[in-house]
């Protein structure tokens, strides 16, 4: 019964596609990161100019990941660019994450009470210095809970890019399938490692989080 | 740079059949937030109890399906069910796997919904005669719901949005999987898929607009 013909090297299959879902996810989330600050301080600090950025965003939200991956896989062959489909996959992943992240990075900016942005003017500090010192650090440590689940669901989120041709953990769970036909064992140990990455990402997050509040 | 002709007529001629997927589109998706919903909240009760072996149950189920990326459960229930002999089809498997995960984000909802109805306001309704059932019903789902009802709505959508994996699992009468049988006979994978992603941030605004219409209906007072 406890017979398997799950071998080593599908095990060392298995991981390599773990770590092209690691891969995509850190090159998607810097991406995201760096667009959605830019966007989200814009958001939150001109709210009436950037309106139509925010619908923009507002569209990669609403429409489904998987649609957004063909259509950009498509759009990609019709422009004839020539890219991988892993860019392809990093830039709409990316594209994806900077849409969450400007809420995220906005809600923190607004977060930080407006007197205390005046407080430190009166002081003498200038518009940039506010920004820099003041707002920066606290925007940061409310927002920071939000761009963590934000990595936790990029990272789930990446398992849609099989369906654009690159091999990641699912993705070769599913090949191996094809070829043991144990499908349960296979997804088991698939969702084990999602799991398991999930976890420690949430852990550490959580470490970050409570040695930052000890300054409080 | 563009060396392609576009051909929308052909997107549009398909356009009533995709119409009649983003209706079923929606229905899954539901018939997956009640059931959610539902599961959620006998989640979130089990979780409040005193068994452990149902407070293990529920942790479980909540943390596998914050955990996992939705189109391994979808998975898992189509393949995985394979293996005791359980032969599911896709839009079964797909309808389970959303609620799965529904559940699991809701009851978390859930959680953070109850911890802001106060204690006291249990209590003064016991100490008014009302048994705890009443107490629930009357008192704390209510304030429950005003607190949880923004989650819901989004929720909403994003099952919507998780609809759009059952062409993974090979349904073919959502609007994803009728936009991908038109794309195969017809290789206009833009024009299709550009309408059908139309049609998703339509279902979606539409969503987002009944709720707020719904919660200045019902949080008047």
């Amino acid at each position: 019964m406890f017979s398997t013909s799950l071998t080593w090297n599908d095990l060392q299959f298995l991981l390599q596609g773990a770590w092209v879902t690691i891969l995509l996810t850190l090159a998607s989330i810097a991406i995201g990161t760096l667009m959605g600050v830019v966007c989200g301080l814009l958001r939150a600090l001109l709210p009436r100019a950037t309106l139509p950025l925010a619908w923009l965003l507002d569209v990669f939200r609403s429409v489904p990941l998987l649609i957004q991956f063909v259509l950009f896989n498509a759009f990609k062959s019709i422009a004839g660019l020539n890219i991988s489909a892993f860019s392809v996959a990093c830039v709409v992943l990316g594209i994806y994450a900077a849409a969450f992240c400007t809420e995220i990075v906005r809600s923190g900016v607004l977060s930080v009470p407006l007197n205390l942005r005046r407080a430190s003017r009166s002081l003498g500090l200038s518009y940039t210095q506010d920004l820099r010192y003041i707002v920066l650090p606290m925007a940061t440590r409310v927002a920071f809970p939000g761009w963590l689940n934000l990595v936790l669901s990029v990272m789930k989120d990446t398992a849609l890019v099989m369906w654009i041709g690159i091999v990641e953990l699912l993705r070769a769970s599913q090949t191996i399938v094809t070829r043991i036909q144990e499908p349960l064992l296979v997804l088991c140990i698939a969702g084990l490692i999602y799991y398991v990455m999930s976890l420690v990402v949430a852990r550490l997050g959580a470490r970050l989080e409570s040695r930052w509040q000890e300054n409080d | 740079m563009f060396d392609y002709s576009f051909h929308w007529r052909a997107a549009f001629k398909a356009l009533p059949d995709m119409l009649a997927g983003a209706w079923v589109t929606f229905e899954t998706a539901a018939l997956s937030m009640v059931f959610g919903v539902l599961i959620a909240l006998l989640l979130t009760l089990m979780r409040q109890g005193k068994n452990p072996a149902l407070r293990g149950f529920a942790a479980t189920w909540i943390s596998i399906a914050r955990n996992t990326p939705s189109l391994f459960q979808i998975y898992i229930l189509y393949f995985g069910l394979g293996a005791f002999g359980l032969h599911v089809s896709s839009w079964i498997a797909l309808l389970a796997g959303i609620t799965f995960n529904n559940a699991g984000y809701l009851a978390e909802n859930f959680r953070g919904g109850l911890k802001a109805v106060p204690d006291t306001q249990l209590r003064a309704a016991r100490s008014l005669g009302m048994s705890a059932p009443q107490a629930y019903r009357l008192i704390v789902i209510p304030q429950l719901l005003r607190v949880v009802f923004y989650p819901l709505t989004n929720q909403m959508v994003w099952a919507v949005l998780m609809t759009s994996m059952g062409v993974i699992v090979g349904l073919n009468d959502d609007l994803t999987g009728v936009t991908q049988d038109y794309n195969v006979k017809t290789f206009r994978t833009f024009e299709f898929f550009a309408l059908a992603a139309a049609l998703y941030y339509l279902i979606a605004k539409a969503i987002v607009a009944v709720a707020r219409l719904l919660a200045w209906r019902l949080f008047r007072y």
